[in-house]
């Protein structure tokens, strides 16, 4: 394995920097996808058949709470990735640690929210609009959960096996994932929250 | 008894109960042979884990031949039942069935995974890489696909065929009205293998932009590697689409969600829409590397340079961004406004100048060239006169206003298989001659291989024609059967007559495989058709690290440069070569997923999460595996360069 030295570690080895732009093609397939969820949301939105509307649903303050929490995460992932070119280990660990620990916070919200939702008799199955909200919000959710886990072990390994070409790699692809989802989070702050609650 | 009763066939017949036996026999068979000949190791070692693009191409046509098979005998169940008047070989259901399975299997299941397998193959070596950027990636692509499609296959005995057509379109492929479990089984299979699908679109994306061979521009590619770019970057922008489709459609057939129901809001024109968003760039993810590969033949076999390449490369990329917005011309008559067709209308009509540029481009190669009639060049010349009558009637097609006449009619049957059979078949099966001595060391048969092209040709050509005269006539499509005085009969009748030749071309192809095995002489050059690219630059057999130094390219054409102008194509010394180790995990992974999508059809909830948790297993074995591949040392390239250079 060829290590430039005169690259960030992440972006040293010809492998690294093939795995980067790989991660980059496979966000312009991810932003398709959400685009789509979007598209559908929007057919929909007006499908609210007996159910209730957005209008009715969507509250200030869970939603201040998802968007503080998520929009510090990301901010906070680029400090631990600023510490990573610093090589300095622990303070990376620690802003991954804070980081992940913020997007906790937001699926917390998010559940309560949903938790309330369905006590209002808005269920996936109540209307076409409800169907729709809840896949978007869901996909992006889900998306959020999966970087818990992914984040996690990229945690473990940096832990274990220090700041190598791998796991800074890892840390980095890592870290444009999670700005990818807050990305995602400001259309559905905008396009359905804010929308919706005029 | 309950339990087992939702895996009963909900229409049984005589041959699907024959095909549960052959199946089975068949299972048997090649479990007992493998263990007889103490198979299971070399398998596993060498095909189940390999990481080897080459490998995985050879899996993937292999594949998409059996899959040609099964959407064959689909092709004539469907030929004979209307070939004569008020038929009763199959009932309307069993009709139904058949349909939508041919679309489905042809389509994902033979088209594309044929194009993909070509692909892996050629791609790395025209572009003088030693492997995909992503190898380990390419065989989870690879077995994700083949466990979609064996689902797929299997929703014929086990629970029943999808019946609402390969567009699915709602309300009909809705719990309502499609109340077996195929339609489930079509939006998890499908499902399964888009995944792959996408996949392989980001690995070649990367291999090819980022894994040329030094000197090679991007305006220094093979036709063949370009066409290949642009098919991944529609891959790329299409598939999430589908992704999203089919997940709708599985939470409205099993979550009772309401995206596409007739009440409560949903709307049965978003699934119209998104389907065919995704499904118009599809007929393009299969046309474009067609197009690739015959470019790569003609200019082989004309012994000329490939005219107007600059312009090859503009229309390709037009056509793809074309592809993306004429979606609804594929439901014109469902009621969308005069405004909105006419737009569609218009951007559909416009492919066709790209299309004819390439056109004009390959009778202009052929013009001054000196043409060598071997079989895949046949198939690139009778390709060019039957797709532009594909093509004509495309453009009748798009037209809005007349379409209302014959939309839904046999015409467009017709038309659509006078651009994919050319367009995609003969293509396939012209690039498979064209590059089968590099997979396997030796020819096919060109005297077999002609009998079965001009079967081909003639029984393709019998059997779809006569559905311009009877679409134009007014004969449905999907309509298993019609009555004597319509008088349809006869020429229906033809149809099947030509369906028959078409299966006898296919059957010879595989005869010629067979007999290509056992007498072909092995002794043939590594450059047998005199060919222009870098793939015929290596050794035959290709060595596993492909070239033992990278070459270096100074035109498009670099290796018949070699041949006719002294290019040093080979500048440097033989270092060692970094190389991935093979896995099992893509396959077992793959095994699991096929486990959940079974799991998934039948709402079988317990086992579906077991296996969502075994998946996940599978993504952290591999985040935590340290796995940093091997060397080949430089007297291991040395001995095996010679040994094949002996071997000549």
């Amino acid at each position: 394995m060829k290590i430039d030295n005169s690259l960030p570690l992440e972006y040293s080895t010809e492998e690294n920097r093939l795995k980067i732009f790989g991660f980059w093609i496979f966000l312009g397939a991810e932003i398709a996808l959400f685009a789509t969820l979007f598209a559908t949301y929007f057919v929909l939105v007006d499908g609210t058949g007996n159910g209730p509307t957005g209008e009715h649903l969507f509250k200030v303050p869970t939603l201040m709470f998802q968007t503080i929490f998520l929009l510090t995460s990301s901010f906070t992932i680029g400090l631990g990735i600023n510490a990573m070119r610093l090589g300095r280990q622990k303070a990376t660990i620690g802003f991954f640690i804070i980081t992940l620990i913020l997007g906790l916070g937001f699926l917390g919200v998010e559940i309560y929210e949903f938790v309330e939702y369905v006590h209002e008799g808005a269920t996936i199955q109540t209307s076409a609009f409800l169907s729709s909200l809840f896949t978007l919000l869901g996909t992006h959710g889900a998306h959020v959960t999966l970087g818990l886990f992914w984040g996690t072990f990229i945690i473990l390994q940096i832990k274990k096996r220090g700041m190598t070409p791998q796991t800074t790699n890892k840390a980095f692809i890592f870290s444009l994932y999670w700005h990818f989802l807050d990305v995602v989070w400001i259309f559905i702050f905008s396009f359905v929250y804010l929308k919706g609650m005029m | 008894m309950d339990y087992f009763d939702r895996f009963a066939v909900p229409h049984p017949s005589p041959a699907i109960y024959a095909s549960m036996v052959a199946i089975g026999l068949t299972m048997i068979a090649v479990v007992a042979g493998i263990t007889y000949f103490k198979k299971w190791g070399y398998l596993w070692r060498e095909w189940l884990t390999t990481v080897d693009h080459k490998r995985i191409g050879i899996m993937y046509i292999l594949a998409a031949l059996l899959m040609l098979f099964r959407g064959g005998v689909d092709a004539l169940m469907m030929r004979a039942q209307t070939a004569i008047p008020d038929n009763g070989l199959l009932d309307g259901q069993h009709y139904n069935e058949v349909f939508t399975t041919h679309g489905v299997v042809m389509i994902l299941f033979m088209a594309m995974p044929f194009i993909i397998g070509l692909m892996n193959i050629v791609t790395p070596l025209q572009v003088g890489a030693r492997d995909v950027a992503f190898p380990r990636l390419n065989a989870v692509s690879f077995w994700l696909f083949f466990m979609g499609a064996m689902l797929f296959n299997i929703s014929f005995v086990v629970g029943g065929s999808p019946d609402a057509g390969w567009t699915s379109y709602f309300p009909l492929a809705g719990n309502d009205f499609s109340e077996s479990v195929g339609s489930n089984y079509y939006a998890i299979s499908l499902q399964i293998a888009g995944i792959g699908t996408l996949m392989t679109g980001i690995n070649f994306i990367v291999t090819i932009l980022k894994m040329r061979a030094p000197g090679m521009t991007l305006m220094k590619m093979p036709m063949f590697t370009w066409s290949i770019l642009i098919t991944n970057f529609i891959i790329v922008f299409a598939f999430p689409v589908l992704t999203v489709a089919l997940a709708l459609m599985t939470m409205d057939r099993l979550f009772g969600t309401q995206f596409f129901t007739m009440a409560n809001g949903g709307s049965d024109m978003l699934w119209a829409n998104l389907f065919w968003v995704w499904g118009h760039p599809e007929v393009y993810i299969v046309i474009l590397p067609a197009f690739g590969i015959y470019s790569e033949i003609i200019s082989t076999f004309a012994r000329r340079n490939l005219y107007g390449y600059n312009s090859m490369v503009i229309s390709m990329v037009a056509i793809s961004t074309l592809s993306f917005i004429v979606w609804a011309h594929h439901f014109y008559t469902m009621g969308h406004g005069a405004m909105v067709n006419g737009i569609f209308s218009i951007t559909t009509m416009a492919i066709a100048v790209p299309t004819g540029v390439k056109i004009f481009n390959w009778l202009f190669t052929l013009w001054k060239g000196k043409i060598v009639f071997t079989v895949p060049m046949l198939y690139s010349l009778a390709f060019i006169p039957i797709f532009t009558l594909g093509g004509v009637t495309g453009v009748m097609l798009a037209m809005a206003s007349a379409d209302y006449q014959y939309h839904n009619t046999m015409f467009l049957v017709a038309h659509f298989h006078y651009v994919l059979i050319p367009g995609t078949v003969f293509a396939v099966l012209a690039g498979f001659t064209y590059w089968w001595p590099k997979m396997f060391g030796f020819m096919l048969s060109e005297k077999i291989g002609k009998w079965s092209f001009w079967f081909i040709i003639i029984g393709f050509n019998v059997t779809f024609f006569p559905m311009f005269i009877t679409g134009l006539d007014g004969q449905a499509r999907r309509m298993y059967t019609y009555s004597e005085s319509t008088g349809y009969g006869p020429l229906n009748m033809l149809s099947f007559v030509g369906a028959i030749g078409l299966a006898i071309g296919f059957a010879l192809i595989v005869y010629n495989i067979y007999w290509s095995t056992r007498y072909a002489s092995r002794n043939i050059s590594n450059d047998p058709w005199d060919a222009r690219s870098l793939e015929w630059a290596t050794h035959t057999p290709i060595p596993e690290y492909n070239f033992a130094v990278v070459p270096t390219v100074d035109s498009t054409e670099a290796f018949w440069d070699s041949k006719k102008k002294g290019f040093k194509l080979f500048g440097g010394k033989v270092e060692k070569i970094h190389m991935p180790n093979n896995s099992g995990v893509p396959f077992i992974m793959s095994c699991i997923f096929f486990v959940w999508g079974f799991a998934l059809v039948f709402s079988m909830w317990i086992i579906a999460i077991i296996a969502t948790i075994g998946i996940f297993a599978c993504m952290i074995h591999r985040s935590f595996e340290k796995d940093h591949g091997r060397y080949i040392s430089v007297e291991e390239i040395e001995e095996t360069e010679n040994k094949l250079r002996g071997a000549k």
